[in-house]
């Protein structure tokens, strides 16, 4: 394991032990703090690590025309994995993402297949002309994995990507995924390379949570799929919000209130058949939890689905406020803005 | 249009002067079909233009997308009008499509784009894209072991962009001994001089201290260009290549050369007529 990861990793550890007590002065609040690169998985929760880096190892076996590229953050986005497997066929572009992008053009222009990584924040803003150029417009062959999607760091908003969904969904030509945990990425990097053109996947690195393979699921590009079913609410979640709304169905089922999940990794395309099938289904409040802005994320992806169809639920958001958000550790931030399990229980109750 | 087309391509053996003639010559027969388009930088970059594609570059006219082919990137996309103009000199695009420029449904829109145009490998418009993508070209190369080299050309106003240094780093780490870049220098940008507007000089100094094998030479000195790219290609070291080449708006038509400079040179109507006229009596003087 290389110096930098492991140095990340005892951050991830103090993190996750926020009550250890720096100093000997007992009598001193516990100070809860988060690293950059914190790892979303809770105490105790089953995790795989690095699925991502494992996955891509694992296809490139086959797939001799996929390259790594990355600008700085090799280690940082699980490549370096790949970049151990193949160091030949990996490319380090400096801390440079405007040229990440044009040169992963570049290299699809001359068949080849990039998996290309960096943080979200990057990826979207930084360097947002670059993708949409050289690669969206001309349809280019490109896979953009980013870490640290939506509010998955307690850095600040330097480092948080609370609008990269709405703006890679913006984009022609640009499919959008957004997975849930290890077991679902492991089964994108596939699927990604089976779709011919360019692809933003949110990545979620270092030890990830395993949640869905305890849910007999299966990812397909495109389609959404009903994790469990309940009478009384349907959450339409993306990402590590369908961990979360399956907790907060587990939990609210002592309160016998019926949940259902419908998880919708996929952003873009939008499995519009299926989100209106369930969503019509008469007596059910329809909540859209997502990690994310909830300005042009799939909560408004799927309320524009449902008006344009004249289906009407109830309909409620839960994503993150149109603000800079905050520094500070996760679970805090997580639950001042709503989007951890005991905010989003509460908030659903409160609706209902 | 008072001018009948005769854009057919020639054969071999034709001396490169000529072939600039004729680049410049469809791009002002574009000018006149649009009534406007970049053709004071179409008229700077013709001699290059046809050394680039016919004495430097090996491709099928009739397969644009051969494997063995040199890629030509085309940074900065509003020079499409002069790009056209050598593809149809080239063979590439077919000469009556030449009145069709920047028209609805043509296939040679006024900024260049990929998917539009046989023979254009990227797309331009917003600038500062080209030589980051040709690093990426110039890598793929190298993993299939082509001997096909990448060219692009992008403009001096283009070195304002951050991602051109980006670029010009990486391709000299990475030691892309196939990437022959060619900056136009005109000095002309959209709000002015482009020595002014962001002052870049001493350009070759930069260029040599971040690792490339550069040459200055005057872009409308056909010998001199022709000198260039062959050192270019020839050059033993493993580094990028960058020929800065030093050029005049308007060229080949003295009253547009002496036109007051400007980044989008006006031509009125009746003039797209004496241009060609003067360019013809350049020609035979």
């Amino acid at each position: 394991m290389a110096a930098g990861a492991g140095r990340a990793r005892r951050r991830e550890d103090r993190m996750s032990t926020a009550t250890a007590t720096p100093g000997s002065n007992a009598a001193k609040p516990r100070l809860k703090t988060s690293a950059m690169i914190a790892s979303i998985a809770a105490e105790g929760q089953r995790t795989k690590p690095a699925p991502f880096g494992h996955a891509l190892v694992e296809l490139a076996k086959q797939r001799t025309e996929i390259v790594g590229m990355t600008a700085d953050l090799a280690k940082y986005t699980d490549l370096h994995i790949f970049a151990q497997a193949y160091p030949d066929r990996f490319y380090q572009m400096g801390m440079a993402e405007q040229l990440l992008m044009g040169a992963a053009s570049g290299m699809a222009h001359e068949g080849m297949m990039p998996f290309v990584t960096t943080y979200a924040v990057f990826a979207s803003r930084r360097a947002y002309d670059f993708v949409h150029q050289t690669i969206a417009e001309e349809n280019r062959n490109v896979k953009i994995a980013c870490a640290l999607p939506g509010l998955t760091s307690g850095y600040g908003p330097s480092h948080q990507a609370a609008e990269d969904l709405a703006l890679f969904r913006a984009m022609p030509n640009m499919v959008v995924i957004d997975p849930c945990d290890a077991h679902e990425i492991e089964q994108v990097v596939p699927a990604m390379a089976a779709h011919q053109g360019p692809v933003y996947m949110r990545l979620l690195r270092g030890n990830v949570p395993l949640v869905l393979d305890e849910y007999d699921y299966t990812f397909e590009l495109g389609k959404a799929k009903l994790l469990r079913d309940g009478a009384d609410v349907l959450v339409i979640s993306s990402g590590i919000m369908t961990m979360r709304a399956l907790e907060v169905a587990q939990r609210l089922e002592a309160d016998k209130i019926g949940v259902g999940v419908l998880h919708v990794p996929t952003i873009k395309p939008l499995d519009t058949e299926t989100i209106l099938r369930e969503a019509a289904r008469t007596g059910r409040m329809v909540v859209v939890a997502e990690n994310h802005t909830v300005i042009g994320g799939l909560g408004e992806a799927v309320a524009g689905t449902l008006l344009r169809a004249g289906v009407a639920p109830v309909f409620r958001q839960i994503g993150l406020p149109d603000e800079f958000l905050k520094a500070g550790a996760l679970p805090t931030l997580h639950d001042l803005y709503g989007i951890s399990t005991d905010a989003m229980a509460a908030s659903i109750k409160g609706w209902l | 249009m008072d001018t009948a087309i005769d854009s057919t391509p020639l054969g071999h053996n034709v001396p490169l002067a000529e072939r600039a003639y004729r680049i410049r010559r469809n791009a002002l027969l574009m000018g006149e079909v649009q009534g406007q388009g970049y053709i004071g930088q179409a008229l700077d970059i013709a001699d290059v233009l046809a050394v680039s594609y016919f004495h430097a570059m090996t491709y099928r006219p009739e397969d644009p997308h051969w494997e063995g082919r040199d890629r030509f990137l085309l940074s900065n996309g509003h020079y499409a009008i002069a790009l056209y103009a050598a593809l149809i000199e080239a063979g590439i695009v077919p000469a009556e499509e030449l009145e069709t420029y920047g028209s609805d449904d043509s296939r040679l829109p006024m900024s260049g784009m990929a998917a539009y145009t046989p023979g254009m490998e990227m797309s331009g418009g917003s600038l500062g894209l080209g030589l980051g993508i040709a690093v990426g070209i110039g890598l793929g190369l190298k993993r299939k072991n082509s001997a096909s080299r990448v060219y692009t050309l992008f403009s001096d106003g283009e070195l304002d962009e951050g991602s051109v240094w980006e670029a010009i780093m990486s391709a000299a780490h990475y030691k892309l001994d196939n990437l022959i870049a060619i900056v136009d220098v005109n000095n002309q940008q959209a709000d002015g001089p482009s020595t002014q507007v962001m002052a870049f000089e001493p350009l070759v100094d930069k260029l040599e201290a971040f690792g490339w094998f550069v040459q200055r030479v005057d872009g409308n000195d056909m010998d001199a260009v022709v000198a260039a790219f062959d050192a270019a290609k020839s050059h033993p070291e493993p580094k990028p290549r960058m020929i800065v080449c030093d050029t005049r708006m308007g060229k080949g038509v003295p009253f547009l050369e002496a036109r007051e400079k400007n980044h989008f040179i006006r031509v009125d109507a009746h003039e797209w007529q004496l241009a060609l006229d003067a360019l013809d009596a350049g020609r035979t003087a």
